[in-house]
């Protein structure tokens, strides 16, 4: 998030587009119903009339897929009404006229016919947050899980730099992670295009930086992704350490994953428990889990704080770190002689300049949000305040694309996918937590009531829902909470499959997966 | 330009004899709190809009004949206040002792809620369970509500609306609601059903700020019978991306329950229900204890750790030597610590030499 999780009960103008939040983030979501108990208003975009939609001031429900088409809209209405931030445009941004120009071809009437979003709503949506004094962009997943994620994102950023909604109390642009070390996994350097604290791997002075503290040349250039990665599995990719993932059911084209694992020589799998993807290891490792694990985590908004053991580990369970260490010093592997978790994170500290201020004993109050440059630094909870990373805020020139796969006569209904309150991800542990079950026992798909009468599907009864990737019988929940021609499913039930169907299309730029995307056909099944 | 940034007007009262500044808006209960008073409360959630329904918190205010409610009054320029007073202690302890003449239980297991001990504390601390007045009693259990989390005994509640404002205020969930009034006043879900079939969240905040125990927590009591002292850990939520503090609260190595941190900066006292009640994952039965190896068989056996860690390596170098360094890679976990994403991003690149490593944030 650009902004901190206070910020957000300071918006006079809140625009929520593919986030699930009072499910999902349901803390974060407080904040908001706060601020609008101070009477900020709220537009919220997601094809499903979601609670965050019930309690919106305007509820834009967009066709899945087709949120470019309707920010190139707003922007379009943004410029055409003369609510451009002009000073801010001319201080603080760059490539604003090519950008000024390209959207004066998208009306509101062209975004309605592909998002589905009445014109006059669109022009709403825009006259509210270009009007607004402190307007802020909350998303998730219903934004960057497209195979046009990046023009998602991108979108968003360019409505922000056109109004000057970025750099102050109350407004930014705000993703919400989805895990609660998400953030950090990419802080430590855990992706194939940057060292820890986002130094660049195609970065000559951050390459020679990471070969000489690591006693190895590193590659010059970026790595794959792990989709990547899983595509070449059997080909050049032939072994594989996977740390507490469960791949076999949270990663789309379920089939496609199966076979990626098994084509491997050698895969090693840290977890707490014996996941579905376990059964394609050949060495699983335990760990230490959550409550029993000293360590240090970054939340959404930047900040950076410590997890504590309470209780000690069950049977022989180690701590990831100790686990990977082991295994890097039998390879011969230098620099993996840790004594404790504090070590490894002092370490990080030492070679990462998001985190050059701070060390274990400094976070332990959680304190600070990076970037923390030095000691004497106090944090960073608004990014962008004075100027943008690479000093200018750079517009992009975006286009609609339609989604990997559209509906036709085979697949004629949109499926998309998401999370539930009451169970998290794949349920290794919601679905081993006393209680869960008494409000969320199984999987169910979504329909509008119009819908059903016309697919002849019933309420609490059985309907097989196939894409051209596989099928999954799975039960019918009637409610007006899908739009007619969509339905909604969770992944959380290892029993309904629901990757099996999705997988259509990856984001070229982050290869990211399509997950809120997928064609399906639904025909009623017999109750057994 | 911006109001949030206006510097409020300040001024001086008299506290307990000393001059002290307040700003515009703060009441007298503000005021007390940041010099320190002890000043008794039960209707009181920092978080909540003042509601002023106990009358604990009563202070005296030269030229105002009655005591005042310090939680509803503002401070005023010149005002002069005294908190503690043989006639207030009085007063407090009469309200007290009404109180517990209509509600049966005041030992109350912490494990109930973060605020479960404020009533029992206060009775002890007042002596206050003197049985002097004797009558009805008020409120009715509903502790047919079958519901796994949390516990309705109102034979407790004393009408306080703590659970019904941290509902609607905090949580803007709006499932709690008021039938009756007076002495009939029973706090009940949205048309008296039970929680399940209402819009509560089971985020368990109305379990948090009770202050008798009416509300408990189902999952935390259960240990209340098993020996030890409680124990607090402060940590961080293990679920979403918000980062909510939380105390784990644990029995002689056994976790027991999760009560959140009122001060943690990400969601100053919320948690929602995976925070809340979703943490006995961790000591579950089907936890994995022992490393395991695939053998000969097909199957997976448990082994030591030296064989596993021998095997692991032996398999990576073997495929290092046969099909190179850039047939090697490394997924880190988004739910494990900076120190596993750390060592997983260095393993791959300290012994192959390539960036091929990334995280599970792409599906």
């Amino acid at each position: 998030m650009s902004n901190p999780l206070v910020d957000m009960e300071k918006p006079d103008v809140i625009f929520a587009i593919g986030t699930n939040m009072t499910e999902c983030h349901p803390v974060a979501a407080t904040r908001l119903k706060k601020a609008i108990a101070r009477h900020a208003k709220m537009v919220v975009v997601d094809p499903r009339r979601t609670r965050l939609a019930r309690m919106a001031d305007l509820y834009l429900p967009i066709r899945v897929g087709s949120d470019v088409a309707l920010l190139l809209g707003m922007a379009h209405v943004i410029q055409r009404e003369g609510l451009v931030n002009e000073a801010f445009v001319r201080e603080r941004t760059a490539e604003s006229e090519a950008f000024l120009e390209h959207i004066s071809q998208f009306t509101p009437a062209w975004a309605s016919e592909i998002t589905g979003v009445p014109a006059a709503d669109i022009e709403k949506a825009a006259l509210m947050y270009g009007g607004a004094e402190r307007g802020a962009i909350y998303y998730t997943l219903g934004i960057t899980e497209h195979i046009c994620g990046v023009d998602n994102v991108q979108s968003l950023c360019n409505l922000a730099l056109m109004t000057g909604h970025i750099g102050r109390e109350g407004t930014g642009v705000n993703p919400m992670r989805g895990q609660n070390n998400i953030q950090g996994a990419g802080d430590c350097g855990a992706v194939p295009a940057n060292f820890p604290g986002f130094q660049p791997c195609h970065d000559p002075a951050s390459i020679e930086k990471f070969s000489e503290l690591y006693q190895t040349p590193i590659d010059p250039g970026k790595g794959i992704t792990k989709v990547a990665a899983l595509n070449e599995c059997g080909k050049s990719i032939h072994a594989m350490l996977i740390d507490g993932e469960n791949t076999i059911v949270s990663d789309p084209d379920r089939k496609h994953c199966e076979h990626a694992l098994k084509s491997l020589d050698h895969l090693v799998l840290i977890d707490i428990f014996l996941t579905e993807t376990a059964e394609f290891a050949d060495v699983v490792l335990p760990a230490t889990s959550w409550g029993e694990t000293d360590g240090v985590c970054t939340n959404t908004e930047r900040r950076v704080q410590r997890l504590r053991a309470a209780v000690p580990p069950v049977g022989e369970a180690k701590p990831d770190w100790w686990i990977v260490s082991e295994i890097a010093k039998r390879l011969g592997t230098p620099g993996f002689d840790y004594q404790s978790a504090k070590d490894v994170f002092n370490e990080l500290c030492s070679v990462s300049p998001i985190y050059a201020g701070l060390d274990w004993d400094r976070i332990d109050k959680s304190e600070y949000q990076w970037p923390v440059p030095d000691k004497e630094h106090p944090g960073t909870p608004v990014l962008h305040e004075k100027e943008f990373k690479n000093g200018k805020g750079l517009f992009k020139v975006i286009g609609y694309r339609d989604p990997a796969e559209v509906v036709d006569a085979d697949y004629p209904v949109w499926l998309t996918t998401g999370r539930r309150l009451q169970s998290y991800h794949t349920r290794t542990q919601t679905g081993r937590a006393a209680g869960i079950d008494y409000l969320l026992s199984e999987e169910s798909m979504e329909v509008h009531p119009d819908d059903a009468a016309a697919w002849k599907l019933v309420d609490g009864g059985m309907a097989r829902m196939s894409s051209r990737r596989g099928a999954v019988e799975i039960r019918v929940r009637v409610t007006d909470q899908s739009p007619r021609g969509t339905v909604f499913a969770s992944f959380s039930f290892a029993d309904v499959p629901i990757n099996i169907l999705t997988g259509s299309g990856y984001d070229p730029v982050t290869d990211t997966a399509e997950l809120k995307v997928c064609p399906v056909k639904i025909e009623p099944l017999a109750d057994c | 330009m911006n109001a949030l940034k206006d510097s409020p007007k300040v001024g001086t009262m008299t506290l307990d004899g000393m001059a002290v500044e307040f700003t515009e808006g703060e009441t007298i209960y503000d005021v007390a709190q940041r010099q320190k008073k002890q000043i008794p409360t039960l209707c009181y959630d920092p978080r909540l809009e003042a509601f002023g329904a106990c009358r604990l918190c009563v202070v005296e205010v030269e030229g105002i004949r009655n005591p005042v409610a310090s939680c509803t009054t503002q401070a005023q320029p010149d005002m002069v206040v005294r908190t503690r007073t043989e006639a207030l202690e009085k007063h407090r302890k009469t309200l007290l002792e009404l109180v517990t003449s209509e509600n049966r239980q005041l030992s109350v297991d912490p494990l109930s809620g973060f605020a479960s001990q404020e009533l029992s504390n206060l009775v002890v601390q007042y002596d206050a369970a003197t049985g002097r007045f004797q009558g009805k009693q008020s409120g009715t259990s509903n502790k047919d509500d079958q519901n796994p989390f949390i516990l309705r005994d109102y034979d407790n509640c004393i009408s306080c609306y703590r659970c019904v404002r941290v509902c609607a205020e905090q949580e803007g969930d709006y499932a709690i609601n008021v039938k009756n009034r007076g002495f009939h006043t029973q706090i009940i879900a949205e048309f008296d059903n039970d929680l399940r079939d209402s819009s509560c969240t089971f985020c368990g905040q109305c379990v948090q700020t009770c202050p008798t125990g009416a509300l408990g927590d189902k999952k935390a009591l259960r240990a209340e019978a098993k020996p030890g002292e409680i124990t607090k850990t402060r940590t961080i939520c293990p679920y979403c991306g918000v980062g909510c503090s939380v105390d784990i609260l644990t029995k002689n190595e056994e976790i027991v329950g999760v009560q959140p941190a009122m001060d943690g900066p990400a969601n100053e006292g919320a948690l929602c229900i995976k925070g809340q009640f979703a943490f006995d994952f961790v000591q579950h039965e089907e936890r994995l204890k022992k490393p395991m190896i695939r053998r000969e068989d097909g199957e997976l056996h448990e082994c030591e750790w030296d064989e596993a860690l021998d095997f692991a390596a032996a398999g990576f170098r073997r495929v290092r030597d046969t099909h190179g360094r850039q047939s090697i890679y490394g997924v880190a976990s988004g739910r494990a610590p900076h120190e596993a994403a750390y060592t997983m991003q260095k393993f791959i690149r300290a012994s192959f030499g390539t960036n091929y490593i990334d995280n599970c944030s792409r599906s």
